[in-house]
C-alpha cells in the first residue's frame, strides 16, 4: 500500500453523499461566466451584449500562454458584460447570458471520434478548445500543464483519485459511474506521451472503486491502478507522487521535473469527453454536503449555474447556515453568500448549521509537537509562526516556510488552536514581495 | 440569510484534542504510580499529595487575579505540576517544604515567565531542586515509619554505590526506600504505557534516554556485565519517572524529532556522569534542568530539512 510521511487522518464524514449518484442540475434562467476561471490571464470575451450565442460556443478566449477559454454552457442571448462577484470573492468580469432553454448547441458538438486518429497536437488543440482546467482546485490550465518541455522526460502520469479531503464524494461517484470514460480519457492523455505508464491512485476507504477500475483496465498494458492509504493530504499533488514513485519535489519545481503529471479524476474525464466525444468543459461534478442541508448529494452542474439553483436539489437547508464552504473543509474556502456563479474553480460545497470554529479559543503554545509530526513537509509550524508573527521573513524562508503547501493539518491537531494555517497563507505572498524587493535593491 | 455568515481562513474543521484533555491524560498516567505512593507510604503521603496540588492551583489563581489574566487554572497544567512535585517528595517531609515548593514552582518557574507555553523551564522539577537546595537534610530522608522492610534508609542507588546487591523484585514492584512516586517501576511503566498508546508523549526521549545511560554505565562503570547493578541503576533513583514524566514535558523539551534523540541522549549520558562521579544519588532533576537550557540551542540545529529539499 503506498503512502507518505506524517499527514494526519481527520473524521471523513463521506458517508453522508457516498452512495448518492450523480444527479443533473437544472441550469439556472440567467447564466453567468467569470472570465477568471483559472490560474493564468484572464479570458478575452469574444462576443457583444445582444449577441444569440450556442451550447459550447466559445465566449472568452484564452489570453496569453497560461489561460483558458470559456464556453456558454447554453443557448441563449448574452444580456450584459459587467463586474459581478464571484467564487474568489472578488468582483471581476462576467459575461451574463439568458438562457432560452433549448439547448441548440455549436456545429460538431456530441461527435464520436476515436483518439487513435488524431496526432498529439490535435489533441492539446482539443483540451486547449475544450477550456479544460485542472478541476482538483487549482484550475491550472491542463493544455499547458500536457505540454511539458520534453514529453519524453514523463514516464509517470498519474490520476488523482485519492479525493483525501473530508465530505467529498464528487471523484469517487465518478470513478463508479464513469469508469470508462475516464479510462479512456487516461489514454488520450498517454497517447501524447510515448514513455509514460497511467496509474490512477485510489485511497483505500474508495476499495469499490479501486476493484472496478482494475478489473476494467486489466487488460491495457500500459493502465495500473495503485491503493493508497487513507490519510490527509494524501491527494496532494507532491505527497501523492512521493507515495507511488518515491521522488521528492519542492516548491520551485513542477511535477513534470520529476517525470510525472498529475490530474485530477474530473480533468481526466473531461479530456475523455472532449477528445472522443466533441463535448467541451461544460459542467462540473459537486458534492453537496454538510449538517446545514436537509439530504445530500453528488450533482452535475452546468458552469455558469447559480448556486442558489444549485441547492434546490437537496430542496434547501434543515437549519440556517453559518458557514459556507466552497471546497472541502480543509483547504476549501469560506464564502459569505450563495448568489454566485458555479466556475471552474467551484468544487464542493458544504454548509455547516454551526461554524465549528466560530469560538475557538486561543491559548499559549504548549510546544507539543502535534504541528511538527503532522506537517507532511517536514516542517516546524510553531517555530515558522513565530516569524511569521513578527514578519521575520529571513527566519521564515530558514524554516524552510516557503515550502509549505496551506494542507491545514497542523491547525488542524493543533490543542492550542494556533491560527498556523492563516498565517502560513499570508506570509506566502508576503515572502514573495520581501524577495521581490531584495532582487529590485540588488539590481539598483 | 447572508446574515450571520462566518467567513474565515482554512481549515474550517479542528481535532477535539486541547490542552485540557492532554493535560487530564498525564494525570490519568500519574495515577497508578501516586496510588502505590499512598499505599505504601501512608496518610501522610495523600496529605502532601493534596496540599501540593492545591497551593499549587491556589498560587496560579492568585497570580491571574494579581496580574489580572483569565484564570488558566482550567487547562489543569498546575495540577500536574503539583503532581509531579508531590510524587518528588520524600513521605515523611514536613507539609511546609512542598508548599514553599508548589509556590516556588508556579509563581516563579511558570507564571512570572507568562505561564504554561512561555516556562523555560520544567516548573515541577525547578520546584524540588528549590526545596532540594533549601532544605537539603529533609529532601534526603528516606527514613519512613510505614516501611518494616529490611532497606530502612538506604536507597538502591546508595546500595549500588557501596557496591553492594539491590533486591531486583522490590525495585520492580516498589518496596524500596524514595519519594513518593518514583518507587514502584512497574506502576511508572503502566502510566508511561498509557502516555506512548495515547500518543501523548512521543517514545523519542525516554528510549534514547535509557538506551544512553544504559550503555553509558557499561562502558565506564567497571561492571559490565553485572547486570543485577544494571538493573538496579535503571529501576533505581527515579529514572523511569524522570524519564517519561519530566524529561518529555512538551515545553521544555525539543520539538524537532532529531532534537528529541539528541536530547534523550544528553540525559542518559549525563545522568550516568553524574551516578559514576557525582557525590550524590538523587541528581537527575539537575541533569533535566541543565538540559532544559540547552534545548533552543538543539532546536535551532535540529531544523529538519523540509521534502524536497537538498540539505544546506
Amino acid at each position: 500500500m503506498y503512502t507518505f510521511k506524517h499527514g494526519i487522518h481527520v473524521l471523513d464524514k463521506k458517508e453522508l453523499s457516498k452512495d448518492k449518484p450523480i444527479r443533473i442540475v437544472k441550469p439556472s434562467n440567467i447564466m453567468v461566466y467569470p472570465m477568471q476561471q483559472h490560474i493564468g490571464a484572464k479570458a478575452k470575451h469574444c462576443v457583444k451584449v445582444g449577441d444569440r450565442v450556442l451550447l459550447g460556443q466559445i465566449i472568452g478566449t484564452a489570453d496569453g500562454f497560461i489561460s483558458s477559454n470559456v464556453l456558454s454552457t447554453v443557448s441563449g442571448k448574452v444580456l450584459s458584460i459587467e463586474d459581478r462577484l464571484t467564487i474568489l470573492g472578488q468582483k471581476s468580469e462576467c459575461i451574463v447570458i439568458e438562457n432560452d432553454g433549448k439547448d441548440d448547441a455549436i456545429e460538431g458538438y456530441g461527435i464520436e471520434r476515436d483518439y487513435n486518429s488524431l496526432s498529439a497536437e490535435e489533441i492539446i488543440k482539443i483540451i486547449k478548445d475544450a477550456g479544460i482546467v485542472g478541476l482538483g482546485g487549482a484550475c491550472f490550465p491542463t493544455h499547458v500543464k500536457l505540454s511539458p518541455k520534453e514529453p519524453q522526460s514523463i514516464d509517470y502520469i498519474l490520476v488523482n483519485g485519492a479525493e483525501c479531503e473530508p465530505y467529498l464524494t464528487s471523484d469517487y461517484r465518478l470513478m463508479i459511474e464513469e469508469t470508462e470514460l475516464l479510462i479512456k480519457g487516461l489514454q488520450c492523455i498517454l497517447k501524447l506521451f510515448p514513455n509514460a505508464k497511467g496509474i490512477i491512485c485510489i485511497e483505500d476507504n474508495k476499495k469499490d472503486a479501486y476493484e472496478k477500475i482494475t478489473s476494467s483496465c486489466n487488460n491495457i498494458a500500459n493502465i495500473e491502478t495503485a491503493l493508497m492509504k487513507t490519510k490527509y493530504p494524501q491527494g496532494g499533488e507532491r505527497q501523492l507522487i512521493y507515495a507511488i514513485t518515491g521522488r521528492k519535489f519542492n516548491v520551485s519545481m513542477l511535477p513534470a521535473d520529476v517525470g510525472c503529471i498529475v490530474d485530477n479524476i474530473d480533468t481526466v474525464i473531461s479530456i475523455g469527453n472532449a477528445v472522443c466525444k466533441s463535448i467541451p468543459l461544460l459542467r462540473r461534478i459537486m458534492t453537496i454536503s454538510g449538517d446545514a442541508f436537509k439530504d445530500y448529494a453528488n450533482v452535475s452542474v452546468r458552469l455558469g449555474t447559480n448556486y442558489k439553483d444549485v441547492i434546490d436539489v437537496v430542496d434547501g437547508f434543515k437549519d440556517k447556515p453559518e458557514k459556507i464552504i466552497s471546497g472541502g473543509p480543509m483547504m476549501g474556502q469560506a464564502i459569505f453568500t450563495l448568489d454566485l456563479p458555479v466556475s471552474k474553480n467551484s468544487s464542493a460545497l458544504i454548509l455547516f448549521k454551526k461554524d465549528p470554529i466560530k469560538n475557538l479559543k486561543i491559548t499559549n503554545c504548549i510546544n507539543c509537537g502535534r504541528c511538527v509530526s503532522a506537517c507532511p513537509i517536514n516542517l516546524i509550524p510553531t517555530r515558522m509562526l513565530k516569524a511569521a508573527k513578527a514578519d521575520n521573513y529571513e527566519e521564515y524562508i530558514k524554516l524552510y516556510g516557503t515550502e509549505c503547501i496551506n494542507c491545514g493539518s497542523c491547525s488542524y491537531v493543533c490543542p492550542t488552536k494556533q491560527p498556523l494555517t492563516a498565517y502560513f497563507t499570508y506570509m506566502k505572498s508576503a515572502v514573495r514581495d520581501y524577495q521581490k524587493s531584495l532582487k529590485e535593491k540588488e539590481a539598483k | 440569510m447572508d446574515n450571520n455568515i462566518y467567513v474565515q481562513s482554512s481549515p474550517h474543521i479542528r481535532d477535539d484534542i486541547n490542552t485540557r484533555l492532554i493535560m487530564l491524560d498525564v494525570i490519568i498516567a500519574l495515577l497508578p504510580a501516586t496510588i502505590w505512593g499512598v499505599l505504601r507510604f501512608g496518610m501522610h503521603s495523600l496529605l502532601i499529595i493534596i496540599i501540593t496540588v492545591a497551593t499549587a492551583i491556589i498560587s496560579e489563581t492568585l497570580f491571574n487575579l494579581i496580574v489580572k489574566k483569565p484564570n488558566s487554572i482550567t487547562d489543569l497544567s498546575c495540577v500536574v505540576t503539583g503532581l509531579i512535585l508531590a510524587l518528588n517528595m520524600p513521605s515523611e517531609i514536613p507539609l511546609f517544604v512542598p508548599v514553599v515548593g508548589a509556590v516556588f514552582s508556579i509563581i516563579i518557574a511558570k507564571m512570572l515567565f507568562g505561564g504554561l507555553g512561555q516556562n523555560f523551564i520544567n516548573p515541577a522539577l525547578a520546584g524540588r531542586c528549590f526545596c532540594h537546595i533549601s532544605f537539603t537534610a529533609l529532601m534526603n530522608n528516606f527514613k519512613s515509619t510505614m516501611s518494616v522492610d529490611v532497606y530502612t534508609s538506604a536507597t538502591p542507588l546508595s546500595l549500588l554505590k557501596e557496591s553492594k546487591e539491590v533486591n531486583l523484585l522490590d525495585l520492580v514492584f516498589g518496596y524500596i526506600p524514595g519519594t513518593i512516586g518514583e518507587v514502584s517501576a512497574i506502576c511508572l511503566l503502566i502510566g508511561a504505557i498509557y502516555l506512548l498508546v495515547k500518543k501523548v508523549i512521543d517514545f523519542k526521549i525516554p528510549l534514547f534516554c535509557l538506551i544512553s545511560f544504559v550503555v553509558f554505565i557499561m562502558l565506564f562503570s567497571n561492571k559490565t556485565t553485572n547486570m543485577n547493578y544494571i538493573m538496579g541503576e535503571l529501576f533505581g533513583g527515579g529514572l523511569l519517572f524522570a524519564v517519561f514524566f519530566m524529561a518529555t514535558d512538551y515545553v521544555t523539551a525539543p520539538i524537532t524529532p532529531l532534537g528529541k534523540i539528541l536530547y534523550g541522549i544528553l540525559i542518559g549520558v549525563l545522568t550516568g556522569i553524574f551516578r559514576l562521579y557525582g557525590k550524590t544519588n538523587e541528581n537527575l532533576s539537575y541533569v533535566i534542568l541543565i538540559l532544559n537550557l540547552f534545548v533552543p540551542l538543539i532546536d535551532s540545529l535540529t531544523i529538519p530539512t523540509a521534502f524536497g529539499r537538498e540539505r544546506k
